[in-house]
């Protein structure tokens, strides 16, 4: 197990939660594949910091671990108070501020 | 034993990762992150971040994975209705588009490292003890600014999940 390959995985990860983003309708889909991305993230900081062997980097993971937290409660109490306005939680279908 | 243990955890992360984008159900989806997020927690243990790893299942596949199943159980919805046509061009130029940019992330990623392989990990790293001591020393105004967000998420997911707002 190299440094490399971590880093690899990482990037991949976060590719695939790119997609995730881009591809998907549900707004929960979204708010899944977002933590994905993050996750992605987390690993480059800790890889990075076992590979220097500082912490800083497990402080940095642990600060964007609390923020997915903020980001989960926030977003899913918007898909909540979404789904009792439109009965839906697609995103293509919440065009009311687009035009 | 590293190695078998890199290419289980390797395997489990990418599909337990692609379920979550390609499974039509919320709840496999929900379930494959939550499998995802065990991953990463045993990469971080292949690491020797334990107290990361611990968090990463105790916060992460406990907490915010809860609150996730919970609110797609609560809302009951139906699985996301398929639309002919009108995705595929969105997709393709995604799909397209993500690999470059996994390309491009992973190359920058590996010239940011010198080449070599992980050097011997010092006793203390990982441990509670250090991540605690860096977090009330040098990161304390962040750390508490961080307090400060989860209080105001938690203000405003109330106020927007509340039923009506009385004037």
């Amino acid at each position: 197990m190299t440094p490399q390959a971590i880093l690899i995985v990482s990037a991949v990860l976060f590719a695939v939660g790119v997609v995730g983003v881009l591809t998907r309708r549900g707004a929960i889909t979204i708010l899944m594949s977002i933590e994905i991305m993050l996750n992605a993230s987390n690993l480059a900081f800790i890889s990075f910091s076992r590979l220097y062997d500082q912490p800083d980097g497990q402080i940095y993971a642990f600060f964007i671990m609390t923020l997915a937290a903020a980001e989960a409660a926030v977003g899913l109490a918007i898909v909540i108070a979404l789904f009792r306005l439109r009965e839906s939680t697609d995103v293509d279908e919440l065009n009311l501020m687009k035009w | 034993m590293e190695l078998v243990a890199f290419v289980v955890l390797t395997a489990l992360a990418l599909v337990s990762g692609l379920m979550v984008i390609l499974h039509r159900n919320q709840v496999v989806a929900a379930l494959s992150l939550a499998a995802n997020l065990v991953a990463i927690a045993g990469y971080y243990m292949l690491l020797n971040a334990q107290f990361l790893a611990l968090l990463q299942v105790i916060v992460y596949a406990g907490a915010i994975m809860v609150l996730i199943l919970f609110v797609i159980m609560l809302l009951n919805l139906p699985e996301e209705a398929r639309k002919p046509g009108t995705g595929r061009v969105q997709a393709g130029l995604a799909i397209v588009l993500a690999a470059a940019f996994a390309l491009i992330l992973g190359w920058a990623l590996i010239r940011a490292t010198d080449g070599g392989g992980y050097p011997a990990a010092s006793d203390t790293f990982g441990t509670v003890d250090s991540v605690g001591q860096m977090l009330f020393t040098n990161f304390f105004y962040a750390f508490e600014a961080i307090s400060l967000l989860l209080v105001v998420a938690m203000i405003g997911a109330v106020l927007l999940a509340k039923r009506s707002v009385e004037p």
